[in-house]
C-alpha cells in the first residue's frame, strides 16, 4: 500500500509528482479498493463517503479471492485533485482495507459495466431496435412478441448511448451493474 | 474454556489491570468471572460515559490502552459519546460490548441495538463476534488495533451465548494480525529535505501535537534534545501539551484560538513550520487562506490521511514520531549540525519582543477571584508535586487551565480536545486517579460541565479515589455567554445555571468534602486545605461571572488578528466569521 498517495512508479524526482493537487477543478477517478470480505465492510466504506460528504458515481462489490476471503470494491469518484488524495488516503486507513489503487492515474486501465435494458414495441420501432442492438453488439437474452431485454456490456459512455437511442424506441427498463475496472498490461 | 472465560484470559494476556465498566444482561457471564479472580481489577462507574472517558484518563496517563466493559442497547449507546472522544484525540481503548445472544439478533429484543452499525464511524474498526472460537483471536487482533499506528477506539460486541459456549482459545502470540502494520520509519529522503530546510531557515518554528505523546516518552525526550540542539522555539496544541516543558527556555506557550500572543504570532511569521504530531485543526489554523503566510511546511505525522488533509505541505514525512526524530538527529549531526544561527538569533529578538506583550496578563481583584488567578495560586501550589495530573472539563475554564497551568512532562494533562466534550473531566479524574493511586489528581471543571458526569463522584468515594474536583464557578456557561457577547449582541439565551446545587452538601452527600471559596484573601488556604485532605474534595470556586477568555481568534480570522484582553470586543467577528463555529 503506498500511503502518501505517490502514484505508482513514481519517484521523488517523477514528473507525476508535478500533478496539481491544489487545483479546484472536479475530477473523476475509478478506485480499486481491495478489502476483507467480512460482514460490514460495504457498510464502512459507504459510511467513509456519506459520512465525510465525498461522492460516489459508481460503486461494484464482489469476492474475488476466496482463498484470502477478499472481495474488490470499484468505486467511481468525483472531487477536486486533494479531495480525490484525501479520499484514498481514508480509505487506505481502514483496517478492512488491504489496498487501494487508483486506476485512474495509475496507468492505462480498462472499464466496463454490463447492463440489460427492456424495450417494449411493435413494427418499425421493434426493428428498428434489433438492428440498433446490433451496431452496438447488444445479445438479446430475452424476448416476447411484444418486447426484448438487450445485453450489452461496455464503457458506461457507450451504455448511455445505447440508451438514449432505445429511449424513442419503447425503452422501459434499465438494470445496470455499476463499473468494473482493472490495469492494462502486466 | 467459556467465551466469558476466554475475555478474562485474553485481558491478562494483554497486561490489562484495571476494566472500567457497568454490568447488564447480556455481559452477565463476564461479570461472573470477574468475580472469580483477581488479577483484573474491575471499576464500577455510574454510567457508561463515565467508563470511556475514565479508561480515555486511565490511557493517557499512562500509555496503556483502556478497557471498557458494558452492556448491550443503552450500555452500548452510553458508551458512543466516549469512543468518538477517543476517536478525535487519538486515545487507544478498548470496549467490550454485550450483545443479545446471536439466534435474537435482528429480533428488537430487549436492550438489543445494532452495536456495529451505531458504532462503525466513531470507533477505528470494531467486530460483532458471532463464534466462540474466534472470540480471543478478535480481542488480541483489537489491542494491536487499537495501540498501534494512530491509536484508537475499537470495540467487541459479545452475544451472549457466544460468552456461554465453549471454543478453543487462541493465545496473544497466534492471533494474525499481519496486514495492519502501519509504517514508523519516516522515508530518509523526505527527512533530509526537512533537515535542508532547517539548515538554511531563518525564523522557524516547532509546532507540535498529541502525536508526541502518543508517539511514548522516547519521542518527547527527542524532540527536548532537537530543541535543545538547534535553539528553535516550540509551541504545542492543547493536545500536546507537556510534550515540552513549560519551563523550558525555548516554550512560546499554547498556539490557536486560545493561544499566546507569541505562538501565533511566531506561526504567522515563521519561514519554516515543522508540524510534529499535530493536525492543523480548525482551532490552530484560523482562516485557512491567511494561515502562515510566508512559510515552507513540513508535517510529521503517522497517519496518511492527516497529510495534506486541510493544509498543503512542502515536506511530507509519514511515520512515528519517535523513529523520525531519531533519524532526523541522526541526519542533522551527519551534516555537521548546521542551523542559521546568526537569523535564530535575530528570530529570538522578535519571539522576545512578543512575549513582552505579556498576553496572559489580566485586571486581577481584592474582591472577586478571577478565574485567572485561582488557576495560577492552583499552579504555584502544585506544581512542586512529583506527581501532579489536571484533567479539564471543556468552556472557558480550559482555556485558562491550558493557559496558566505549566505542564513539565507527557501524560500529566488529560483533556477532550477534538470532540470538546463536557463532562470528561470528572470520569477522567477517576480513571487518572485509579492509575495513580498516589498521584496528585485534580480536575479543572466549570459549573455547568462538572454536572454533566458528576454521578462519578460516588465513584470516587467507592474506591477510596482523592481525586480534587475544582470548580471555577461563575453560574454561567462561560465560552458560550461569551460568544454571545461578542457574537450574538450580548443576548444571553440559555448560556446561564439558574439552581445550581450547593456544591459543598453535595460533596457531603456524596461522601466527599466540600470547600468553597469566594473571597481572594482566603484562596492560598483553601487551596492548601483541599490539597491536605486525604479524600475526594469538591472545590466550589466562586470567581467573576463575567470574565471573558483571551487572548483569542476571533473565527475568520487570522494568527495576527488577535483580540487582547484589554481590547474592544465590538464587531470582533464579522459576518463571515460567524458561520464558523
Amino acid at each position: 500500500m503506498n500511503s502518501l498517495n505517490l502514484e505508482k512508479g513514481s519517484s521523488k524526482k517523477s514528473a507525476y509528482n508535478l500533478r496539481n493537487t491544489t487545483g479546484d477543478t472536479i475530477e473523476t477517478h475509478t478506485l480499486a479498493v481491495l478489502v476483507d470480505n467480512e460482514a460490514g465492510v460495504l457498510a464502512r466504506v459507504i459510511g467513509l463517503f456519506s459520512g465525510r460528504g465525498y461522492n460516489i458515481e459508481s460503486l461494484t462489490v464482489a469476492e474475488t479471492n476466496h482463498v484470502d476471503n477478499l472481495s474488490r470494491i470499484t468505486i467511481v469518484t468525483t472531487g477536486t485533485p486533494s479531495v480525490i488524495v484525501q479520499i484514498k488516503a481514508q480509505l487506505a486507513r481502514m483496517v478492512a482495507v488491504h489496498d487501494v489503487h487508483d486506476l485512474t492515474v495509475e496507468g492505462p486501465s480498462i472499464e466496463r459495466e454490463l447492463a440489460m435494458i427492456k424495450v417494449v414495441s411493435k413494427g418499425d420501432n421493434r426493428v428498428e431496435a434489433l438492428r440498433t442492438s446490433e451496431i452496438f453488439r447488444a445479445s438479446v437474452v430475452d424476448t416476447t412478441l411484444e418486447s426484448f431485454v438487450f445485453e450489452i456490456t461496455g464503457t458506461p459512455e457507450k451504455i448511455d448511448a445505447f440508451v438514449e437511442l432505445m429511449t424513442p424506441l419503447g425503452l422501459v427498463d434499465v438494470a445496470r451493474t455499476g463499473i468494473a475496472a482493472i490495469s492494462r498490461g502486466l | 474454556m467459556t467465551g466469558a472465560q476466554m475475555v478474562i484470559q485474553a485481558l491478562k494476556d494483554q497486561g490489562v489491570d484495571t476494566v472500567f465498566g457497568y454490568p447488564g444482561g447480556a455481559v452477565l457471564p463476564i461479570y461472573d468471572e470477574i468475580h472469580q479472580q483477581s488479577d483484573i481489577n474491575h471499576i464500577l462507574v455510574r454510567h457508561e460515559q463515565g467508563a470511556t472517558h475514565a479508561a480515555e484518563g486511565y490511557a493517557r496517563s499512562t500509555g496503556k490502552p483502556g478497557v471498557v466493559l458494558v452492556t448491550s442497547g443503552p450500555g452500548a449507546t452510553n458508551a458512543v459519546t466516549g469512543m468518538t472522544d477517543a476517536l478525535m484525540d487519538s486515545i487507544p481503548m478498548i470496549v467490550l460490548t454485550g450483545q443479545v445472544p446471536t439466534f435474537m439478533i435482528g429480533s428488537d429484543a430487549f436492550q438489543e441495538a445494532d452495536t456495529v452499525g451505531i458504532t462503525r464511524p466513531c470507533t477505528k474498526h470494531n467486530w460483532l463476534v458471532r463464534e466462540t472460537n474466534k472470540l480471543s483471536e478478535t480481542i488480541h487482533q483489537a489491542f494491536h488495533i487499537a495501540t498501534s499506528g494512530r491509536p484508537g477506539p475499537v470495540l467487541i460486541d459479545i452475544p451472549k451465548d457466544v460468552q456461554f459456549a465453549t471454543g478453543i482459545y487462541t493465545p496473544k502470540e497466534e492471533a494474525r494480525v499481519k496486514h495492519y502494520q502501519p509504517q514508523v520509519k519516516g522515508d530518509l529522503s523526505a527527512i533530509t529535505e526537512l533537515v535542508e530546510l532547517m539548515e538554511k531557515a531563518e525564523r522557524p518554528v516547532f509546532y507540535t501535537g498529541g502525536g508526541v505523546i502518543n508517539s511514548g516518552i522516547k519521542a518527547s525526550k527527542l524532540l527536548r534534545d532537537l530543541t535543545k540542539a538547534t535553539d528553535f522555539p516550540v509551541t504545542s496544541t492543547l493536545m500536546g501539551l507537556g510534550c515540552y516543558p513549560a519551563s523550558g527556555k525555548n516554550w512560546l506557550g499554547m498556539l490557536g484560538m486560545h493561544g499566546t500572543y507569541e505562538a501565533n504570532l511566531a506561526m504567522h511569521g515563521c519561514d519554516l513550520l515543522i508540524n510534529i504530531g499535530a493536525r492543523f485543526d480548525d482551532r490552530i489554523t484560523g482562516v485557512l487562506e491567511k494561515f502562515s503566510p510566508n512559510s515552507k511546511k513540513a508535517h510529521i505525522d503517522i497517519d496518511a490521511s492527516s497529510i495534506n488533509k486541510v493544509i498543503h505541505v512542502d515536506v511530507p514525512i509519514l511515520g512515528d514520531i519517535a523513529h523520525v526524530l531519531e533519524d532526523l538527529l541522526k541526519v542533522w549531526k551527519s551534516r555537521g549540525s548546521k542551523t542559521n544561527s546568526a537569523a535564530i538569533k535575530t528570530w529570538w529578538v522578535q519571539l522576545d519582543e512578543w512575549r513582552a506583550r505579556k498576553c496572559l496578563s489580566y485586571k486581577n481583584s481584592d474582591t472577586i477571584i478571577k478565574p485567572q488567578y485561582a488557576l495560577e495560586r492552583l499552579e504555584a501550589l502544585t506544581k512542586d508535586h512529583p506527581n501532579r495530573f489536571i484533567t479539564t472539563e471543556v468552556g472557558q475554564h480550559q482555556m485558562w487551565a491550558a493557559q496558566y497551568l505549566g505542564f513539565e512532562d507527557p501524560n500529566r494533562w488529560m483533556t477532550s480536545g477534538g470532540l470538546g466534550t463536557m463532562g470528561y473531566g470528572v470520569p477522567a479524574s477517576v480513571g487518572v486517579q485509579v492509575a495513580h493511586p498516589d498521584g496528585l489528581v485534580i480536575n479543572v471543571a466549570g459549573d455547568a460541565s462538572w454536572l454533566m458526569n458528576m454521578q462519578e463522584m460516588g465513584t470516587c468515594t467507592q474506591y477510596n479515589l482523592p481525586a480534587k474536583q475544582f470548580i471555577l464557578n461563575n453560574e454561567r456557561l462561560g465560552m458560550v455567554r461569551q460568544w454571545q457577547q461578542l457574537l450574538h449582541g450580548e443576548r444571553y439565551s440559555c448560556s446561564w445555571s439558574d439552581s445550581l446545587p450547593d456544591f459543598v452538601k453535595l460533596a457531603e452527600a456524596f461522601g466527599a468534602k466540600g470547600i468553597q471559596c469566594s473571597d481572594p484573601q482566603n484562596l492560598d488556604d483553601a487551596i492548601m486545605e483541599m490539597l491536605n485532605y486525604n479524600g475526594p474534595v469538591i472545590f466550589d470556586c466562586l470567581v467573576e461571572k463575567h470574565e471573558n477568555c483571551f487572548p483569542m481568534i476571533p473565527s475568520g480570522k487570522a494568527h495576527n488578528e488577535m483580540l487582547m484582553g484589554d481590547a474592544s470586543v465590538e464587531g470582533a467577528i464579522d459576518a463571515k466569521g460567524a458561520v464558523m463555529v
